[in-house]
């Protein structure tokens, strides 16, 4: 019975693990904008002909 | 801005849509059997790997990890690349994690039916195997964030949220559940016992549930709906809120697969509560899923491909109502262990899982092959024959389930079963099995209608190329704004997120003082009546692994009168304690046999094997021929035991190297009280006869596998009972 305070510590980290992503998610401006993301996935800019470089 | 271009990996996407198509028809075929075995249950009789025991975790593996791996895969491969603008990073880790993932089912697909198996539901596959899949799911993981960090895009869409969250918590998940002891190429024994093996399995389960089957799929929903819809999510906010509480609360749900077992009360109760608030954001997801079409449903009425995904959504919000209302005391009271399940999971599976699949496979193939769907008429065909095959399956289960719950429960007015005889309770359900297995044709036909509209469509196009696209790269983040701050000042700015910092800190401090004080004490009251198996036992337990038994019986008897009635006393936590792995169950086709043990003679056994309707009239059990005469293997006996030591199980050295006389003292006591049984004693020596005149190796029944079965069996449940007797005597 003991193994769940091995799965609790598990299961706390892990949730701190996502809230630390969350953290930094917001402060990395993802969730400034909750509009444009929904519509800019709907573009796809598949081309083109082939010129320049390609890398 | 310079502009860059370069190619989007469209083959791989392609190689795990052919696999995904593959594996899903292989995965619903054997479930077909399977369903097809409640019926003619010696359907298959006499093949030892095509065993319903042996073919279930096939069906499940699969279904989960086969086809909807693959399609995990593929859709991910395909949106990932395009949300990021940019090509995945290493085509070696995109050829690795394909491949690496089709061995990985190949392994399973042959080990499963030859009976090497953990036992531990969705997690059967032994240890080799679990070694390739930590091994390519990170190659998955590597990739993906290596290509995340090359992206051209530098918002990331919720989406890819949802990868990120599947791949980081399933490695978690598949690591800690995986842990165990080899004993040989083959063969291992979970590190933990009874009631702990339980939780940890159920964690996993659980979970393997919500990051495998639900997780990426919503990720893969939030792409490919508002693509097919040509509309935006309906609300960008609600995927975040409910991406950021769906991932934390899940992980906690667990133990409600455990409800009214061994399991304390007090973790039951927490995965009650985390369980019933997974109501909301689950709800939240179904929601924003079905409003993304606002204002699009006229085209649903004409895209089969909107179709599949409005029935895939609308699945996952039943599954997920369900859920919660499942994980209640109450109601689990009656579900558990019942048909009610199974059909709880076909709605995830076969909607959510399946009908997702579908509708991503139907919109992203003729765009890859630059060409039009071969026949519309052909999907629309899929889509209602596929949906009525649903209903067809999830209905008659619900039926099924709560019927046969209500008479297990029923008393007679004078306190006795009503249904005293188990089998009353399986026949009454016969006519549902019947509708499931006609519900599950439908459903394959319908995938075998899309193969061939997919093989056609497939010809017609051109073929797959990677696709070409152009970005502009990422540019830095002027300094300029925040110049000069400091990570601290930048803090100070911010009140709430600097009391959050403050709590995860004190969390942390708290955990780490807490826990190892906690663990000092183990919390299973222990039985001193209690003792490890015998050899022969062990031996006879890990038969019943291979076969698979656990599939249909259960080994715990819940505290309620019905149970404790009909099976016997209540099962404690503390009688589990030498169970590696344990072997509780999740479904009861059959009785439960926690204490069957000494219940039946032991020549009652032998012939329920060989001939379960002899015995047993009406019974659904299929036959274990090959038990009854094949040789029980005895060679790594004594390594066996030295892994359960390692693992806490008392054995003595002694015990350990008399390993092969304790065996055969307790084999020939079996075999002697088999011939109190004169139709036994006359056909055993006919046959020992024949062997002998024609000159075959005849195997003595001590030395045989049955022998062992029979005395894990009667050893079942009766260490408690060894103890009531002694305070008796002494009394």
């Amino acid at each position: 019975m003991s193994v769940i305070y091995l799965l609790l510590t598990l299961s706390i980290l892990v949730a701190i693990v996502f809230f630390i992503a969350f953290i930094y998610s917001v402060k990395k401006g993802q969730y400034d904008d909750s509009y444009t993301p929904s519509v800019r996935m709907l573009f796809d800019d598949e081309l083109v002909k082939e010129n320049k470089k390609i890398n | 801005m310079e502009m860059q271009q370069f190619y989007y990996d469209n083959k791989i996407v392609k190689k795990f849509i052919y696999a995904t198509l593959l594996w899903g028809i292989v995965g619903f075929s054997v479930g077909l059997l399977l369903a097809f075995m409640f019926l003619f249950p010696n359907l298959t009789e006499g093949i030892s790997w095509l065993s319903f025991g042996r073919l279930r975790p096939l069906h499940t593996n699969a279904v989960i990890f086969a086809f909807v791996g693959n399609a995990i895969y593929a859709g991910v491969y395909y949106s990932l690349q395009r949300l990021l603008k940019a090509r995945m990073a290493s085509n070696f880790l995109s050829n690795f994690n394909f491949w690496g993932w089709q061995l990985i089912i190949v392994a399973a697909a042959i080990t499963l039916p030859l009976g090497y198996t953990s036992s531990k539901e969705y997690a059967e596959l032994e240890w080799p195997i679990d070694i390739m899949i930590a091994l390519v799911w990170v190659a998955f993981g590597a990739n993906m964030i290596w290509t995340i960090l090359q992206r051209r895009q530098r918002h990331l869409y919720v989406a890819i949220w949802f990868y990120l969250g599947t791949f980081v918590t399933v490695a978690v998940l598949h690591i800690f559940n995986s842990l165990a002891l080899p004993v040989s190429f083959l063969k291992s024994y979970s590190v933990y016992a009874g009631v702990q093996d339980a939780l940890v399995q159920w964690w996993y389960g659980h979970n393997a549930v919500a990051f495998f089957l639900t997780t990426p799929f919503l990720g893969l929903m939030y792409y490919f709906v508002p693509k097919a819809a040509n509309r935006p999510v309906y609300s960008y906010r609600l995927s975040i809120v409910h991406f950021w509480s769906l991932i934390f609360i899940y992980i906690w749900a667990g133990p409600h697969h455990l409800l009214y077992t061994a399991l304390p009360n007090w973790a039951q109760n927490l995965g009650v509560a985390f369980s019933v608030m997974l109501i909301a954001p689950s709800w939240g997801g179904m929601i924003n899923g079905l409003l993304t079409l606002r204002g699009a449903w006229d085209k649903v009425r004409t895209d089969p491909v909107l179709k599949f995904m409005v029935v895939a959504i609308t699945g996952y919000g039943m599954a997920t109502f369900e859920g919660p209302m499942l994980s209640l005391k109450n109601v689990n009271a009656i579900a558990h262990f019942s048909d009610w399940i199974i059909a709880h999971v076909h709605v995830g599976a076969l909607a959510w899982n399946g009908f997702l699949t579908f509708g991503m496979l139907y919109w992203m193939i003729p765009r890859m092959f630059k060409t039009t769907l071969y026949s519309k008429a052909l999907a629309n065909f899929h889509f209602w024959i596929g949906t009525l095959g649903i209903i067809l399956y999830a209905l008659p289960m619900y039926v099924a389930g709560f019927v046969q719950a209500s008479m297990w429960k029923q008393f007679n007015p004078d306190g006795s079963l009503t249904y005293g005889n188990f089998l009353e309770t399986v026949n009454e359900i016969i006519p549902m099995y019947w509708m499931r297995a006609i519900g599950g044709t439908m459903f394959i036909i319908g995938a075998i209608v899309m193969l061939y509209n997919v093989v056609r469509t497939v010809k017609q196009g051109s073929g797959v190329e990677d696709e070409l696209a152009e970005a502009a790269a990422l540019t830095k983040v002027s300094k300029h704004r925040t110049s000069g701050e400091g990570y601290h000042t930048w803090l100070e700015r911010k009140p709430v997120r600097l009391t959050l910092y403050a709590t995860v800190a004190i969390l942390i401090g708290g955990v780490v003082q807490i826990i190892p004080t906690l663990l000092v004490k183990s919390n299973i009251p222990t039985i001193s009546s209690v003792k490890p198996y015998s050899p022969l036992e062990l031996e006879g337990r890990d038969l019943y692994i291979r076969e698979g038994c656990v599939g249909c019986h259960s080994q715990m008897v819940r505290p309620f009168r019905s149970e404790v009635e009909r099976y016997g006393e209540y099962s404690k936590a503390g009688e589990f304690v030498y169970d590696h792995p344990f072997l509780w169950g999740s479904k009861r086709t059959g009785p439960d046999l926690h204490r069957v043990g000494q219940k039946y003679s032991d020549s009652w056994h032998l012939n329920h094997m060989y001939d379960p309707q002899s015995t047993s009239p009406g019974s659904i059990m299929p036959s274990y021929k090959w038990l009854v005469r094949g040789k029980l293997d005895k060679s790594s006996t004594e390594d066996k035991m030295k892994a359960m030591v390692s693992l806490g199980v008392p054995y003595s050295e002694e015990e350990i190297a008399n390993a092969q006389q304790l065996m055969d003292a307790q084999g020939k006591q079996i075999e002697e009280n088999l011939y109190q049984d004169p139709d036994f004693a006359k056909n055993y020596e006919a046959d020992k006869k024949f062997a002998q005149e024609n000159g075959q190796d005849f195997v003595e029944m001590k030395d045989r596998e049955i022998v062992a079965i029979i005395a894990y069996i009667q050893r079942l449940g009766t260490d408690i009972k060894v103890k009531d007797e002694q305070q008796l005597s002494k009394k």
